[in-house]
């Protein structure tokens, strides 16, 4: 029986490795094929819409949220330090390296990056993807390289927003509800947030994330096993896959970038 | 969906995006790096520079006036040298002390200049030759526990 | 000058792993005829136009499609061959994202650099070709099953191709709908020129329409022959099919233990 248990961790393992070469390989078809997203920007323009524009509501209104926590979580713990004037470094920083980069990713795969993949897996599923390709139109180029070039402007955009109405629920927290002062929070935070530092590694980190989960959601949709099942099991493989990817991506850039700090 | 419709919500969205990246670069941060043409180099050499960190501010009465743009050690004097870029519009006396200070009582730790006498300027690439070093806590607890050693002693 | 033969398929083999699921398979189909490829589900009539479309590549054999071999061909003269090709899929897999006008005006617009008034007349004529022109501006999730194949076709024959092939175009449908399905393909076939490859089990309503039926059955061609010879023959496994029997070459019984054995009548046997 162990035998068994070998062979099946030695098999998984094997179609793991085989997984992630076949999905690599899609990742560059999708690159070479982007051509058609840039030269007919009006598709990519689209799928921005769908993946960006709808996240709009999520991404604001949890921003707002997070922020407002930050106020209140921040301002409790530095008051025992007596540093509540820090407030605005506190809430600044935390959501521009971190949470605005990646709340808003985990957001945007939960949102954008499910609804690509049932899209996709929809039409693969009503051979809408076979019946383009015997039309001699790509579906890569038509249909897969426009989401992930609309996922890839999208994201970044959004962290920025969620930051930015963070920042701004940090505000309303802090100086409107609990009083702590107006131009301090602001100068504090100026002085110490840095533009390159903090804010084009958030952004870069966005860009990132960006590219990670758009891919991961279309290879799952191009993917999926034509059936319900298929598609319903493709879309939480990719809000799992891309959660974690994400997470794991964070790690990995915030050792590189903030490593310098010291 | 109408096209036009579309088309102008993304560029809604798009809009909003950059607007929220301005607001963050210019509201939220602030550009730390001093120009490399507006600015010189100097020299200063601590014994120990305590928690002092590249991009610390170099600041004199109270104000801005450069950035640390290096800390290393030198092996053959054993001193730490700090390469300092400060701002071309402020010069400084050749007998200007470097301090390193804390902000606060617990802060970060910043170089404090104050200016000399001399008429001449510190110019590009020169040595700040007084420094004074940080304090060190250890060092300080052990002094005050000598002092009152010293006190309780005299018999 | 020209091969009467728009698409020939010789000795083709083709399977998954060691599983064959054609097993030597010689096919022609003539211009301007609507040939029936016929038989029981999973026997690998959808193979077949897979194979035909380039979609997969025989194992074995050759495929080819006025007069080019497709296995010679990169993924640019693949395309271009298809231009040549129309496919009805099974139940019409129209784009769900646009109207009826836009998916008959896709190829156009893809493919072509007519203006927008020129593509406009040409889906409207293909609509109408089809009884379909009142209904340009409706989603496809708007459409019964039998509208939406209709608008399928209309799709298919957008850039008027040599092959049309349709996958099962009568499954499912009521039977006016099937008598309209049947009657376009055949109109469609004599009046645009065209050689349709129509893969179906539904005997009764192909036989009314076809030139030549090819009877496919565990992966090679076991009868073929003009709607005559077929309606006639004797070959057990066509008159099974033909007459709709329940008992035949392809057995009422999935494989399975005697029947007292699994009642445990077979008493202190074991």
């Amino acid at each position: 029986m162990l035998k068994q248990s070998i062979e099946n961790l030695g098999n998984r393992t094997l179609e793991g490795v085989w997984r992630i070469g076949y999905a690599t390989r899609f990742f560059v078809l999708i690159l070479l094929h982007s051509g058609t997203a840039f030269r007919r920007f009006g598709l990519t323009i689209r799928e921005i819409y769908f993946s960006g524009v709808l996240s709009l509501i999520i991404i604001l209104v949890s921003g707002l949220f997070v922020g407002m926590v930050l106020g209140l979580q921040g301002y409790e713990t530095l008051q025992t330090f007596g540093s509540e004037e820090a407030l605005g470094i506190l809430v600044a920083l935390s959501l521009v390296r971190e949470l605005g980069p990646v709340v808003a990713a985990l957001l945007f795969a939960s949102r954008a990056g499910s609804a690509i993949t049932a899209e996709i897996g929809l039409m693969k599923a009503t051979e809408q993807l076979s019946a383009m390709e015997m039309m001699a139109v790509d579906p890569i180029a038509r249909v897969v390289a426009p989401r992930f070039w609309a996922g890839v402007i999208s994201m970044p955009l959004l962290a920025a927003l969620f930051s930015a109405m963070g920042i701004f629920g940090g505000y309303l927290v802090g100086v409107q509800l609990i009083g702590v002062d107006e131009g301090l929070f602001w100068s504090q935070m100026r002085s110490s947030v840095d533009f390159e530092q903090d804010i084009m590694n958030g952004v870069i980190k966005s860009v990132v994330f960006g590219i990670a989960i758009t891919a991961i959601a279309l290879y799952e949709g191009y993917d999926a096993p034509p059936t319900a099942e298929g598609v319903s099991g493709a879309t939480t493989r990719t809000v799992v896959a891309s959660s974690l990817a994400v997470l794991a991506l964070d790690f990995v850039l915030t050792a590189f970038m903030f490593r310098g700090l010291n | 969906m109408n096209k036009t419709v579309l088309d102008l919500w993304v560029g809604l969205f798009v809009i909003a995006g950059i607007a929220a990246l301005l607001f963050l670069a210019l509201k939220v941060g602030s550009m730390n790096t001093v120009n490399t043409t507006d600015s010189y180099e100097v020299v200063a050499r601590f014994e120990n520079i305590g928690g002092l960190k590249a991009r610390a501010p170099v600041r004199s009465a109270g104000v801005v006036v450069g950035r640390v743009t290096d800390v290393r050690f030198d092996n053959e004097t054993y001193e730490a040298a700090v390469t300092i870029r400060l701002d071309k519009r402020y010069a400084f006396p050749k007998d200007t002390t470097a301090a390193i200070m804390t902000s606060g009582l617990l802060g970060e730790q910043y170089i404090g200049l104050e200016a000399g006498g001399d008429s001449q300027k510190l110019k590009d690439k020169d040595r700040i030759i007084i420094t004074q070093d940080a304090v060190v806590l250890e060092n300080l607890i052990g002094q005050f526990l000598y002092g009152k050693a010293q006190e309780g002693a005299p018999q | 000058m020209q091969n009467d033969n728009l698409v020939e398929i010789e000795d083709v083999e083709f399977g998954y792993g060691d599983r064959l699921v054609l097993k030597g398979v010689n096919l022609t189909a003539k211009r301007g005829q609507v040939i029936a490829i016929m038989g029981s589900s999973g026997c690998g009539k959808t193979t077949l136009l897979r194979l035909i479309g380039g979609q997969i590549k025989p194992g074995q054999g050759q495929v080819r499609v006025a007069g080019e071999s497709l296995g010679h061909l990169n993924q640019k003269g693949l395309y271009r061959l298809r231009r040549k090709m129309g496919m009805l899929f099974q139940f019409g897999a129209l784009f769900t994202d646009m109207s009826v006008f836009d998916n008959v005006a896709f190829q156009l617009r893809e493919h072509t650099d007519l203006p927008e008034d020129a593509i406009r007349d040409l889906v409207l004529m293909k609509l109408h070709a089809v009884g379909l022109r009142g209904a340009a501006q409706m989603m496809p999730s708007e459409l019964s099953g039998g509208m939406a194949r209709r608008v399928a076709l209309a799709r298919a024959i957008a850039l008027e191709p040599a092959l049309v092939m349709f996958d099962e175009p009568f499954a499912g449908l009521d039977p006016i709908s099937l008598g309209v399905t049947g009657n376009l393909i055949r109109r469609l076939t004599d009046t645009l020129g065209l050689t349709s490859l129509v893969v179906t089990h539904d005997v009764q309503e192909s036989l009314k329409i076809v030139d030549y039926v090819y009877f496919v059955s565990e992966g090679v061609i076991v009868a073929e022959g003009t709607a005559d010879d077929i309606r006639g023959s004797d070959l057990p496994y066509v008159h099974q099919f033909v007459h709709g029997e329940a008992d035949g070459p392809v057995p009422f019984h999935y494989p399975a233990p005697p029947y007292a054995d699994d009642l445990g009548l077979g008493g202190l046997r074991a």
